[in-house]
C-alpha cells in the first residue's frame, strides 16, 4: 500500500477579490482527488475564508432573490472541502493566523478550523510532501 | 528542511502591518526552529539597499505610531542565523547596484540561483 501524501498550502488573498482564491480553493479539490491529506495556513486576509458570519444576499442586478442567486461563500466552500476529505478518509486541516485574525475581526470561524500561527507553518510544511505558497499581489 | 523564501514584491501591507508580512513570517518561524533563508528579488530588492525606518503615516488626527523598520528587520535575520540573498541583476535594473548594502546581505547574480535553490528542500515564493 502507498503511502498518503499530504500537501501545505499557505495562502495570503481574501474572499471576493481575487480570481487567486479560486484557483487555491481548487487546488486543494485536486488535492483530495488525488488522494492527499490537505493542511492549510491562512495568512492575513485569507483567514477571513473561514469567517463563520458570512452570508448570502439576493442581486436585484440579476433578478435574483437570496434563494435564487445562492451565493458562494468560502466557509461553505471549506465545509464542502471538510466533508469531502471526510468522505475519501482524508485529512483537511486548516490553521488561521491568530494576529491576523485579530486584525480583522473575524475571530467567529467555522468548525473544523483552527487558530495558530507561524510555528504550525513550519511544522505542516516539516510533515508534508511539499508546500505551495500563494502570496497576494 | 531548509526553506528558501523569495520575495518580490515590496512594501506589501509594510504601512498597515507595520513590518513585511514575510520578513516577520520567517522571524517568526526562524524563533521556532526554522532553518530558513531569504532571497530578495524582483521590487524586494528595495529591501537590500534600505537605510530608513518608512515614513509615520498621518490620517486627520490619527498619527501612527510605529512605523515599519524594514532595515531593522534585515538585520535581526541575518543575525539570527537566516543568510539574506539579493538578485544583482535586479538591483542594477532598478538603479540601484550602486548603493551599499545592509550589512551581511549577500548579492548573487540571476544565473546563479539555480545553486542557491538546490541547497534548499523547499521554496516558497511569495
Amino acid at each position: 500500500m502507498t503511502e498518503t501524501k499530504t500537501l501545505t498550502f499557505a495562502f495570503m488573498d481574501p474572499p471576493f477579490e481575487s480570481e487567486r482564491t479560486v484557483t487555491f480553493f481548487r487546488l486543494l479539490d485536486a488535492t483530495l482527488d488525488k488522494g492527499a491529506n490537505v493542511r492549510v495556513f491562512a495568512y492575513e486576509g485569507a483567514v477571513a475564508l473561514a469567517f463563520a458570519l458570512q452570508q448570502t444576499h439576493g442581486n436585484s442586478v440579476h433578478g435574483r432573490n437570496d434563494e435564487e442567486e445562492a451565493h458562494p461563500l468560502t466557509r461553505e466552500w471549506i465545509a464542502a472541502l471538510q466533508q469531502k476529505a471526510a468522505d475519501k478518509n482524508l485529512r483537511f486541516e486548516w490553521i488561521n493566523c491568530g494576529l491576523c485574525v485579530d486584525e480583522r475581526g473575524v475571530n467567529e470561524v467555522i468548525d473544523g478550523c483552527g487558530r495558530g500561527g507561524p510555528p504550525d507553518l513550519w511544522r505542516f510544511a516539516s510533515d508534508a510532501f511539499n508546500t505551495l505558497t500563494i502570496g497576494t499581489r | 528542511m531548509k526553506v528558501l523564501q523569495v520575495i518580490d514584491q515590496a512594501f506589501r501591507t509594510t504601512t498597515e502591518e507595520q513590518d513585511d508580512t514575510i520578513l516577520w513570517l520567517t522571524q517568526s518561524m526562524r524563533g521556532a526552529g526554522g532553518d530558513l533563508m531569504v532571497l530578495l528579488s524582483g521590487h524586494g530588492v528595495h529591501y537590500a539597499v534600505l537605510n530608513e525606518r518608512q515614513p509615520a503615516l498621518g490620517l486627520g488626527a490619527w498619527q501612527q505610531q510605529q512605523p515599519s523598520e524594514i532595515p531593522r528587520d534585515i538585520s535581526n535575520l541575518v543575525n539570527s542565523g537566516v543568510p539574506v540573498f539579493v538578485v544583482r541583476d535586479d538591483l542594477e535594473e532598478r538603479g540601484l547596484a550602486r548603493l551599499p548594502l545592509r550589512e551581511k546581505v549577500e548579492p548573487v547574480s540571476r544565473d546563479s540561483l539555480p545553486d542557491l535553490y538546490e541547497q534548499a528542500d523547499q521554496i516558497w515564493h511569495w
